[in-house]
């Protein structure tokens, strides 16, 4: 699944998941709950741009 | 003018020191503050991070106390900031634009984004090394400790840790060392902590416990602002262990403001109430104190209360302006409450409430409005308010420790 980058550098990887804030791993990106925001910098979704 | 000082064998704090300043991006810098950048000399000449453009003739003065400026080969920027990163320019055109930068991944982006150009960045992450002659720097990237771009330059023979703005202080006097100030600085690094990295004190314990595994024999450490940590610098460790743990205390601090002195009375009489259950109060006027003020006696306490009068539908605009900001630094582990006199609608306590809420606060009560002027029975019900805020703070910290 693909890998999502925030603004701040945060990698989000959906085999990771963020079990910290309530993300199983096996999650992918568009799947994350609405709520959600980097757990770095506190960023919105739309502020994560996919990796090649 | 500033004399550049050897801070060890061939190291040389040669930053500039802001007397002046008095308002820090709306923090209050009462006693101004310095920008550290250090100077390496050696087989190569070594130097980490910059100072504010402002200063950048006296910081070329500086270095040039101690060498040609022209005779640095390397920069490493551990922050972009441009109170630390706004003389690279000028450095670069005189030392020689192909000289490397070393930065992480991000400070080479943000460079690019606050300079609108290219220079010669050489990315570094965490565990990456650059040995110099006998001299190793060693790279731990800090990543929004506090921007994305922070990181720490270890030097690993002096045991001396660069810790760009992590550990630093808005001080500026005639003293450089915790020994030679001993714990009068404390407060103004408490304050630092509370206004810069408060929110990102998850990101405080996850480095703690890194840096406790790497086992760093640490001599010193030289944040890019106010004095350096030589005599102890577990001190400042210590205290950053506690304050991003952001454990309450039995102290309860009551934010107000006021426009005709009847949500003055309220608060009087609530703060009343919390000290005759013997618990700690701050009692802050928004209008008498700094939003940076506010935030570091926060951090400690256990609990907020927060009385606005109700101005055109809405919280009163100063209050607005403490509540965004002390939302945005994420205190946690509080109850809270809310009170406020009105004229006629009376939506402030409902605002803060939802404010209190969104915080992730423990709204402990239902809250206090008062029509126009508060009478007798209004000021038992906030004497009351008091009390209840302080029994249940106390059984909190009761059960915690039980627990």
């Amino acid at each position: 699944m693909e890998k999502y980058e925030c603004v701040c550098g945060y990698v989000y990887d959906p085999a990771d998941g963020d079990p910290d804030n309530g993300v199983e791993p096996g999650t992918s990106f568009a799947d994350l709950p609405e709520e959600w925001v980097c757990p770095l910098c506190g960023a919105t979704q739309d502020n994560f741009t996919k990796l090649d | 003018m500033y004399k550049p000082i050897e801070i060890a064998d061939g190291i040389y704090s040669v930053g500039c020191r802001d007397w002046d300043i008095r308002d820090f991006h709306g923090y209050s810098t009462y006693e101004g503050t310095t920008y550290n950048a250090f100077l390496i000399l050696g087989e190569k000449n070594i130097l980490i991070d910059t100072v504010k453009e402002k200063f950048s003739d006296e910081f070329i003065s500086n270095i040039s106390k101690i060498i040609d400026p022209k005779d640095i080969d390397i920069l490493i920027s551990n922050h972009t900031e441009m109170d630390h990163s706004g003389t690279i320019p000028k450095l670069m055109q005189l030392i020689g634009e192909e000289k490397p930068i070393y930065c992480s991944k991000m400070g080479a982006k943000n460079m690019k984004s606050h300079f609108n150009r290219d220079f010669n960045f050489q990315v570094v992450g965490s565990g990456d090394e650059l040995k110099i002659g006998n001299r190793t720097f060693s790279f731990l990237e800090t990543r929004m400790l506090h921007w994305p771009d922070s990181m720490f330059t270890y030097l690993v023979e002096d045991a001396i840790l660069f810790s760009s703005d992590a550990f630093g202080q808005h001080y500026c006097g005639d003293k450089f060392f915790d020994d030679e100030i001993g714990d009068e600085i404390l407060p103004h690094a408490r304050k630092y902590y509370a206004n810069i990295l408060l929110h990102f004190s998850p990101r405080v314990q996850a480095l703690l416990k890194d840096v406790e595994k790497m086992n760093l024999k640490i001599n010193m450490i030289c944040p890019d602002h106010g004095i350096l940590w030589r005599d102890n610098p577990s001190k400042i460790i210590e205290a950053y262990d506690k304050w991003s743990k952001q454990e309450p205390e039995k102290k309860v601090v009551v934010i107000f403001d006021s426009m005709w002195d009847s949500t003055t009375k309220m608060a009087r009489s609530i703060t009343s109430g919390i000290e005759s259950e013997d618990v700690a109060v701050r009692l802050m006027n928004t209008r008498k104190w700094h939003r940076s003020d506010i935030m570091t006696e926060i951090i400690d306490a256990g609990a907020i209360v927060v009385g606005s009068p109700t101005l055109n539908n809405s919280i009163f605009p100063v209050i607005a302006d403490v509540m965004t900001y002390v939302k945005g630094l994420r205190p946690q582990n509080k109850i809270a409450a809310a009170f406020g006199s009105y004229g006629w609608s009376g939506e402030a306590v409902k605002i803060l409430n939802k404010e209190f809420s969104e915080m992730k606060l423990d709204i402990i009560d239902d809250g206090i409005k008062v029509q126009y002027v508060p009478d007798d029975d209004d000021l038992n019900r906030c004497f009351d308010l008091g009390v209840k805020v302080a029994k249940t703070l106390k059984q909190r910290l009761s059960d915690t420790n039980k627990g």
